[in-house]
C-alpha cells in the first residue's frame, strides 16, 4: 500500500487498522446507532413491533440519528487526533520521523487523512443503518446528503483543530482537553455568545429591522444550528427572521470552517519542525 | 565532507555548545567523548537538523543545515540516543515506511532491505513484529532504518546505551562494518573504551566546549602530561635508598606492597629516559621501569574532573 504516496498515511493505515481499539470503536459506533433506531421503532409501535410510520415521525428519526452522529463524530474526532504529533513525540519517535525527507506537509497531511479516513469508514459503515428513512419517506436525498457532507466538513476542521494542538503542545492530554475546549466553544459557546449578542442588540435598541451580524456570525458556526436547518429548511427562515440578513448559514458555515482549517494546518506545517534559518 | 563552523546553543545565558568548530573528513569515524551535560547531544540536534544553532552552521557534504536542511536530511541517518518503534508494524514493514520517507521506489526499498538486515543481523526477523524484537535488536533495526537510504554520513547518539555487554559488543562489530564501508560516523558514547575501539578520531567536550580532538594516542598526549612509572625493585632489598633517590629528583614517591614503587612524574619522554639512566647510573635495585599507561577512561575523567559516567542526565 503506498498510502496515495504519503508514506505516514500508508504506515498510520496499517496501525490503525491492526489496533483492537479500531474495531471496538467501530462496534461501539454501530450498536450505538442501531440501539437508537431499533427503540425509535419500539418506541413510535408502542413496543408491539407493528403499526404505521408516516413520513413526519420518520423524520424524527432522520434528526435523531443525524444528531446522534454529529454528536459521535464530535466526541471521536478530537480523541483521534489531538494525539497524532504529540503522541509521536511522547513514544519518541518524532525526532526520527522529522530527520527523513518527508516535507512538512506531507506528516501534517499523512496524520490527518489517517485520523479522517478513520472516521469516514465510521460513517459509511452506519450506512446501512441510517439508510433505513429512505423506507418510510419524509427525508429527501438531498438532505441526507447534505447533513453527510456537512458532518465531513465539521469533522475535518475538527481534525485539524486536533493535529494543530497535537503539534504545538507536548502532552497529548492537554492537546486533547484543549481540542475538546475547541469543541465545545463551537457547539455550546457559540450559541451563548449568539444569545448574547441578540440580547445585546435588543437592549441597546438596535431596530428588528436592522442586521444582526454578530448573531448571525455566532449561529453559522455552530454544528447543531446548521444541522437543524438542513434538516428542517423552515429553520433557514427562522435564522433569516432573528438576523435579518439573507445568507445562507450554511454558505457562512462554510466559510468559517473552511478558514479554521486552512489556518489550523498551516500552523501545524509551519511548526511541526524548528526553523533552522535565523 | 562535515564542516562544524563555530556552532553555538544558548539557552538564555546557559550555553551548551560553545563556539564549536571541527572538520571531519570523509570515511572517518568520529566519536564525541563527553560528560552528561557536555553538550554532545544538544551537537547532534542541531547536525541532525532538529534544532536551530544560535549562531555558526555545519556543513554536511555541501549543504548547510541552516540553509538547505532539507537536503541535509536526504544526506544523514540519525539515531537519536533515546527513540520508540512502530511496535505494531513488523521489522521490514518499519523499514519499509522509512524506505518511502525518503522517496525510494518499492523496488529500491525490496532491493534495500535484505542488505540492510543482513548487515545488522536480523534478517531471520525481517516478519516478525517489532514489538516482540529484543532492546539490542531494536537497537539494530533502528541502525538498520537509518542506513536504508544509503546516507553518506551516520549520526549515532550513545547508539549501544541500554544495551548488555552482549549486545554492545553486536553492535560495535556492525559498527566496524560501517567503518570499513567507508561510511562517515559521528558517535557519541559513555563506554570509551569501544569509542576507542571503532573511532579514527575522538573530540572531548567539556561545558560545551570542544579541549580536546585528534586520534586516540594524540588526545593521551595533549590530556595527559602527569604519568605514574611503575618501579619494580629487587625484593628484599631495602627500598630506602631508592625512595630518597626519586624525592632529590622533586618526584613524589608512593611505596607498594608488592615490591614496586610509583613515582609521579612530569615531563617529555626524553626526559623520562634521563631520568632511568641517572637511576641506573646510582645502581639502584631497579628490575622494571615502565609507565603506568591510562587508559581513555582515566584521561576522561581527569580531564572532566571526575564527571559521572553512567547517568543520563542530558
Amino acid at each position: 500500500m503506498r498510502g496515495l504516496n504519503n508514506p505516514v498515511l500508508g504506515k498510520e493505515l496499517k496501525l490503525r487498522f491492526r489496533s483492537f481499539k479500531s474495531f471496538s470503536a467501530l462496534l461501539f459506533y454501530l450498536l450505538t446507532l442501531l440501539i437508537f433506531v431499533v427503540g425509535f421503532f419500539l418506541i413510535v409501535t408502542n413496543f408491539e413491533g407493528s403499526g404505521f410510520i408516516k413520513p413526519e415521525i420518520n423524520v424524527i428519526l432522520f434528526t435523531i440519528l443525524t444528531f446522534v452522529q454529529l454528536a459521535l463524530i464530535l466526541f471521536i474526532t478530537p480523541g483521534l487526533t489531538a494525539g497524532e504529533i504529540s503522541g509521536e513525540r511522547e513514544k519518541q519517535t518524532l525526532n526520527i520521523l522529522l530527520t527523513t525527507a518527508q516535507t512538512n506537509w506531507q506528516i501534517i497531511f499523512g496524520k490527518l487523512m489517517s485520523s479522517i479516513s478513520y472516521i469516514v469508514l465510521l460513517l459509511f459503515a452506519g450506512l446501512p443503518i441510517t439508510s433505513i428513512v429512505f423506507i418510510f419517506g419524509g427525508v429527501s436525498p438531498k438532505e441526507y446528503l447534505l447533513s453527510y457532507t456537512f458532518m465531513i466538513i465539521t469533522m475535518v476542521t475538527l481534525a485539524s483543530v486536533g493535529i494543530l494542538f497535537s503539534t504545538l503542545l507536548r502532552k497529548t492530554v492537554i492537546s486533547m482537553i484543549s481540542t475538546y475546549g475547541v469543541m465545545l466553544f463551537l457547539t455550546v459557546f457559540s450559541a451563548f455568545f449568539a444569545f448574547v449578542a441578540f440580547s445585546y442588540s435588543e437592549i441597546s435598541g438596535t431596530l428588528i429591522e436592522n442586521n444582526k451580524p454578530f448573531v448571525h456570525f455566532w449561529l453559522s458556526m455552530n454544528p447543531i444550528v446548521l444541522m437543524a436547518t438542513i434538516i428542517y429548511p423552515s429553520n433557514t427562515d427562522l435564522v433569516k427572521e432573528v438576523t435579518n440578513i439573507n445568507w445562507p448559514t450554511w454558505a457562512s458555515y462554510l466559510i468559517i470552517y473552511t478558514i479554521i482549517t486552512i489556518v489550523s494546518l498551516a500552523i501545524a506545517t509551519a511548526k511541526i519542525r524548528v526553523k533552522m534559518t535565523k | 565532507m562535515i564542516e562544524i563552523n563555530n556552532l553555538t546553543k544558548l539557552y538564555g545565558s546557559f550555553k551548551a555548545v560553545d563556539n564549536l568548530s571541527l572538520t571531519i573528513d570523509k570515511g572517518t569515524v568520529y566519536g564525541f567523548v563527553g560528560a552528561n551535560g557536555a553538550g554532545k547531544t544538544t551537537t547532534f540536534n542541531m547536525i541532525a537538523t532538529l534544532l536551530q544553532p544560535t549562531s555558526g552552521d555545519v556543513v554536511i557534504a555541501g549543504k548547510s543545515i541552516v540553509n538547505e536542511s532539507h537536503e541535509v536530511r536526504k544526506k544523514i541517518g540519525y539515531m537519536p540516543d533515546f527513540f520508540g518503534v512502530y511496535d505494531q508494524l513488523k521489522a521490514n514493514e518499519y523499514l519499509n515506511f522509512f524506505g518511502t520517507s525518503y522517496q525510494m521506489t518499492q523496488a529500491e526499498i525490496a532491493k534495500q532491505i535484505p542488505v540492510v538486515l543482513n548487515l545488522v543481523n536480523l534478517i531471520d526477523k525481517r516478519y516478525d513484529y517489532v514489538d516482540d524484537l529484543s532492546r539490542g535488536m531494536k537497537q539494530r533495526l533502528c541502525l538498520a532504518r537509518t542506513l536504508m537510504h544509503d546516507p553518506e554520513v551516520l549520526i549515532l547518539d550513545e547508539p549501544a546505551s541500554g544495551l548488555d555487554p552482549r549486545a554492545r559488543v553486536e553492535l560495535r562489530d556492525v559498527l566496524i562494518s560501517l567503518k570499513k564501508m567507508g561510511k562517515t560516523i559521528i558517535i557519541s558514547s559513555h563506554i570509551l573504551p569501544e569509542l576507542a575501539e571503532i573511532c579514527d578520531e575522538i573530540g572531548v567536550l567539556d561545558n560545551g566546549k570542544l579541549i580536546a580532538s585528534g586520534n586516540i594516542a594524540s588526545i593521551q598526549q595533549q590530556l595527559s602530561a602527569d604519568k605514574t612509572l611503575i618501579i619494580q625493585l629487587i625484593s628484599e632489598v631495602d627500598h630506602q635508598e631508592t625512595i630518597q633517590f626519586f624525592k632529590e629528583q622533586q618526584l613524589s614517591v608512593e611505596r607498594q606492597a608488592n615490591g614496586q614503587l610509583h613515582v609521579h612524574f612530569t615531563g617529555s619522554e626524553q626526559q623520562q629516559q634521563q631520568l632511568l639512566l641517572e637511576a641506573l647510573r646510582a645502581n639502584l635495585p631497579i628490575i622494571g621501569f615502565m609507565e603506568d599507561k591510562k587508559n581513555l577512561e582515566d584521561v576522561f575523567m581527569a580531564i572532566t574532573k571526575g564527571g559521572k559516567l553512567d547517568e543520563r542526565t542530558e
